[in-house]
């Protein structure tokens, strides 16, 4: 039994790590700020939740669980705040969104300098 | 009154989860800073339904499970779009309705929609909501209006 406890808890912490991985991959990858955002609610979301869930596996049944829990809900309610605040400002004073029609037009400009 | 009560609750069940003591002397302190705060916040006068919310968060509890299940959904979604070879992103900027009536509803409503991974409100105005999108189909998600719905649901007569 807590063989099994031990093995969920640990695939879910490995699975939390490969998404943080995998929001700094497309953190990396992605064009432009905006599309960064939705890289960097991956790694907020899906890799926070999996990770302390795992931790949570860990501790068993006791205050440290609770804070844990508390952890989740914090970040799972100030993570889109912050989110919001700087895709806000970015859009209000800083680079423009690359929408799909700009990034077409973007490309064909690419080819014909090439 | 219901609102300071159950702030009341709230603090001081963080309180006793953050120290971990049980003893008379700490739990003592705990329950004067309860107090404390809740005469600071009656005089502040914000122990209301925004600043407490205790009215939605039956409603809440059922919302939250669907909310956790989206954001896996779109978790998996943009996994695959960022790790893909050909990234078939299509990023789009959109307005899109909100039918909440209260701020508290319409703040639920942006945040969860900036939890879905794929979509970000970008700017939030009374009944409408500017939103980017990183997929098609993350975009089709939110016009839909289902969460939109469901938060509304949630928002209630308050």
């Amino acid at each position: 039994m807590e063989m099994a406890l031990d093995i969920l808890s640990w695939l879910l912490i490995a699975c939390g790590a490969l998404l943080g991985m995998v929001g700094g991959i497309g953190l990396i990858r992605l064009p432009d700020f905006y599309c960064r955002l939705h890289a960097a609610g991956v790694t907020d979301t899906g890799g926070a939740t999996l990770f302390l869930t795992g931790l949570m596996l860990q501790s068993g049944l006791s205050l440290i669980t609770f804070k844990l829990l508390a952890i989740l809900f914090f970040l799972l309610v100030t993570s889109p705040t912050a989110t919001h605040a700087l895709a806000s400002a970015a859009l209000s004073d800083g680079p423009e969104p690359l929408l799909d029609g700009s990034r077409a037009k973007r490309r064909g400009g690419g080819s014909s300098r090439n | 009154m219901k609102h300071a009560g159950s702030l009341f609750f709230v603090l001081t069940g963080i309180w006793l989860v953050w120290s971990g003591h049980f003893n008379p002397l700490l739990i003592g302190f705990g329950l004067a800073s309860v107090l404390l705060v809740l005469v600071i916040v009656g005089r502040m006068g914000i122990a209301d339904h925004e600043g407490a919310p205790i009215e939605v968060l039956p409603r809440a509890l059922t919302y939250a499970p669907w909310l956790l299940l989206e954001i896996a959904k779109a978790n998996i979604d943009v996994v695959r779009v960022v790790l893909s070879p050909k990234m078939p992103i299509s990023p789009s900027l959109f307005e899109c309705d909100s039918t909440q009536k209260s701020d508290l509803g319409r703040t639920m409503y942006a945040n969860s929609i900036t939890l879905t991974p794929g979509t970000v409100t970008v700017e939030v105005r009374e009944g409408r909501f500017k939103v980017h999108a990183l997929t098609n189909a993350a975009a089709d998600g939110v016009k839909s209006g289902e969460m939109d719905r469901r938060v509304t649901g949630v928002e209630g007569q308050a």
